[in-house]
């Protein structure tokens, strides 16, 4: 497959890019923050998403979606990024699709719709520390009659009060670290015993730590297999992942493109700052680096569109590089704009928030490559 | 199966009958390389049979056409190709300046008559090409130099002098910047070919702190070429070696990935030595080690990128600067880590068990990468220039 986007791919970009611009630029993350909006994102726009199809790009067209990849997902990820778009289109319509697509038919059957109509909104509850440790999933839920009865606390899950469902991904089976044993459920947010306490992060993000005690679900809440839930499992990861890199080559080009564009702007000594060497050598080598991490996320979106067993390592990479390059990309940001970057009246300060966020979901830049060299045997 | 998938299962077919054991082994000293030439001598059978092969199947210059000495590949048939070598890893059958830097420029710049003759040469290995670019006074200021072409009538008497020329003193012939015009500093210089036996060419290797000698100085004294070995027009050279700038600085970035195996990490493993869980003993070289495979990994989408959209037209001109500039800080990069690894084994410089000390000359070979062929800080002006369009750049 040639590492460049085909004429459907450019004209899906060319769409996305004019109507996340035109409809959510980030004067709309602002509008929300400052009127302390409780959701933290836009439900209309969450429909207008619909309306355009995004929200089934991971959808089959069997199941009236438009059969797309991972690619095309990161097309809008990356706008999203670009814009510091506030939406759920990442935790449901790409992390938790995949989930669903890799787990059972009646589940789809029960979610998809509303997603696809905007409607519905999913949370995922995987992790139970600060830092990202899928391996070590310790919560648990233990059989009680036809179905299982889950006990524990999950950290970190974005838009978790505001989620009609959550992905849990909880023990039923061994101990942490065990590699058999961990169980993927849908849980409704209203089932009886679950409850979420939502903080508002740096970034205006909302992510709730949910309480389970003794929430009960049927056996047909399973996504996928019993004690089987690796698979899945790795579906959401994957996607997740390789959606918060493109996510991040988003905020990390938007925060460029600003500063590239203030280089050619602000004046001092007499003459634009950009004239200055020291700057043009720095901003040169954020270019560089920023194109490469975009051509790792592609490898990556590519090799898990096709399949391809080296996807694993690719999207680790992925995720590592462009955490590392988008971080680079915001510090660079902030201290080129000088003090206007330290005012909550310029958005480049925001792009900074949002990186520190999306670094941390599923596995910041240290975890990835530690994950490569496992990967590669030491 | 698209053709593209029958292309795939011939290529690999052909690679498995023709390609010997020995050419799939990593290169571990200058003579496994065969570089063609006048003088070139085989090192094995393996290496001739290879070699003798690929060029019977236009392998040694795959995308070029036909009529010049190259198969005709289409570039994805060119870019399986790539991939089947590298997935057996197989060695380049033929390395040359004249493939990767001349070439590309005379299917640009040159008559039908010198592509047929100089293509067609380069193809089949016969002449070995080095380049006479950089003079003492002029490395990043290239476009000062001063070596000087005297226009005779049919013929042009160069005097001058070069420096840097790689391998001049194994090469047979040379394609060189010569002003023409001392009035105009960009519009003053043009592109020369001549045979590095003409009476007055001189070369004298210079010995860098890797001991070894790959540059020479070389020196014009009345060197006559006549006026028909010249690519492009009059005064018009310059157009040309920036074209060729590009195709070397693309060459050069390819050295951060290595020898093909991916995870240099995993490479060195058995020398550092690994704790229970089968990790590195050394946490802190393992996380450096971790970051470069990643880094690695990511250019390696980024080279394969680079020249998917060259080939369908759709890279940035200036590219090929910020390739060059990201490929050759990740090759010094991988030679610290790689000495770093080493300890103080590889610091052993002229015994028989570390091939003659190839580990600390090659890193010391490596610091040159981000100095030929452009310097890092020129890379990034270029960027800030032409891509990045800064002021004053």
């Amino acid at each position: 497959m040639a590492m460049y986007l085909n004429d459907d791919q450019s004209a899906l970009q060319d769409s996305v890019r004019d109507f996340v611009s035109t409809e959510a630029p980030v004067s709309h993350l602002r509008g929300l923050r400052d009127a302390k909006d409780e959701d933290g994102f836009s439900r209309k726009l969450w429909q207008q998403f619909a309306e355009m199809g995004f929200n089934g790009i991971l959808v089959s067209e069997d199941e009236d979606g438009l059969g797309m990849g991972h690619l095309e997902a990161g097309i809008v990820l990356e706008e999203i990024g670009r814009n510091l778009t506030p939406s759920p289109f990442l935790t449901t319509s790409v992390a938790g699709v995949a989930a669903l697509n890799a787990g059972g038919k009646h589940l789809r059957d029960k979610y998809i719709p509303g997603i696809l109509a905007g409607e519905t909104i999913l949370g995922l509850a995987i992790e139970e520390g600060p830092k990202h440790r899928p391996d070590k999933i310790a919560m648990e839920a233990s059989r009680s009659g036809n179905g299982f009865k889950l006990n524990g606390r999950k950290s970190f899950v974005i838009h978790g009060a505001s989620a009609d469902a959550l992905i849990v991904a909880a023990r039923t089976a061994g101990s942490a670290g065990d590699e058999e044993g961990v169980t993927l459920f849908m849980v409704d947010r209203d089932a009886a015993g679950l409850s979420a306490e939502s903080a508002r992060l740096v970034d205006n993000g909302q992510a709730a730590a949910v309480t389970f005690n003794g929430v009960e679900v049927d056996a047909d809440a399973v996504i996928g297999e019993v004690d089987q839930g690796q698979a899945v499992l790795t579906a959401l990861l994957q996607a997740g992942r390789t959606g918060a890199a493109a996510e991040m080559v988003g905020v990390g080009a938007g925060a460029m493109d600003m500063t590239v564009d203030y280089l050619k702007q602000r004046k001092q000594f007499g003459q634009m700052i950009g004239e200055f060497q020291a700057l043009q050598h720095r901003a040169s080598h954020l270019y560089s680096e920023m194109e490469i991490a975009r051509a790792a996320v592609m490898k990556a979106q590519q090799l898990l569109d096709e399949g391809n067993a080296g996807a694993d390592v690719m999207v680790s990479v992925a995720k590592a590089k462009a955490g590392r390059t988008a971080n680079l990309a915001v510090r660079e940001g902030v201290q080129m704009h000088g003090g206007i970057g330290m005012t909550d009246e310029y958005d480049i300060g925001f792009y900074m928030k949002r990186d520190r966020a999306l670094s941390e979901f599923m596995g910041d830049a240290n975890y990835h490559a530690n994950r490569v060299a496992e990967l590669n045997g030491y | 199966m698209t053709d593209l998938d029958s292309f795939r299962s011939e290529t690999r077919a052909w690679l498995e009958a023709n390609c010997p054991e020995e050419m799939r082994q990593p290169i571990k000293g200058e003579d496994d390389v065969y570089w063609g030439g006048r003088n070139a001598t085989f090192k094995s059978d393996a290496q001739k049979s290879w070699f003798e092969a690929c060029l019977a199947k236009g392998y040694t210059v795959p995308e070029w056409p036909k009529e010049y000495g190259g198969a005709g590949l289409s570039p994805a048939e060119g870019k399986i190709l790539r991939q089947e070598m590298g997935r057996i890893k197989a060695r380049s059958p033929l390395q040359s300046f004249g493939i990767w830097m001349l070439g590309p420029a005379l299917l640009h710049f040159g008559t039908e008559e010198q592509k047929v003759h100089y293509l067609g040469q380069i193809a089949r290995g016969e002449i070995r090409w080095c380049q006479g670019y950089s003079e003492p006074g002029s490395g990043s200021d290239l476009v000062s130099l001063q070596t000087f072409g005297e226009d005779k009538g049919d013929h042009w008497v160069v005097n001058g002098q070069k420096i840097w020329t790689s391998y001049a003193d194994k090469c047979d012939w040379i394609f060189c910047l010569v002003r023409t015009n001392k009035e105009d500093k960009y519009r003053g210089i043009s592109f020369l070919l001549f045979d590095m036996e003409t009476p007055g060419v001189t070369t004298k290797p210079i010995k860098l702190i890797s001991g070894n000698s790959p540059f020479c100085e070389t020196f014009f004294d009345n060197v006559t070429v006549p006026k028909d070995q010249i690519v492009g027009e009059l005064n018009r050279g310059w157009d040309v070696a920036k074209y060729l700038l590009g195709h070397e600085r693309e060459m050069i970035s390819g050295g951060g990935l290595g020898d093909g195996s991916a995870s240099l990490g995993g490479k060195v493993k058995p020398e550092i030595g690994s704790n229970a869980l089968g990790q590195l003993d050394d946490p802190m070289l393992r996380a450096d080690l971790a970051h470069f495979d990643v880094d690695v990994l990511a250019f390696k989408a980024m080279a394969e990128k680079f020249v998917d959209e060259m080939k369908a037209k759709k890279s940035h001109p200036a590219q090929p600067n910020m390739m060059k500039y990201a490929g050759t800080e990740l090759n010094k990069r991988r030679h610290e880590l790689v000495m770093a690894s080493g300890g103080s084994d590889a610091l052993e410089w002229e015994s028989e068990g570390s091939h003659h000390g190839a580990k600390p000359r090659t890193w010391l070979r490596t610091k040159a990468n981000s100095i030929e062929g452009g310097t890092s800080e020129v890379m990034l002006n270029v960027i800030s220039k032409r891509i990045l369009e800064l002021p004053g750049a």
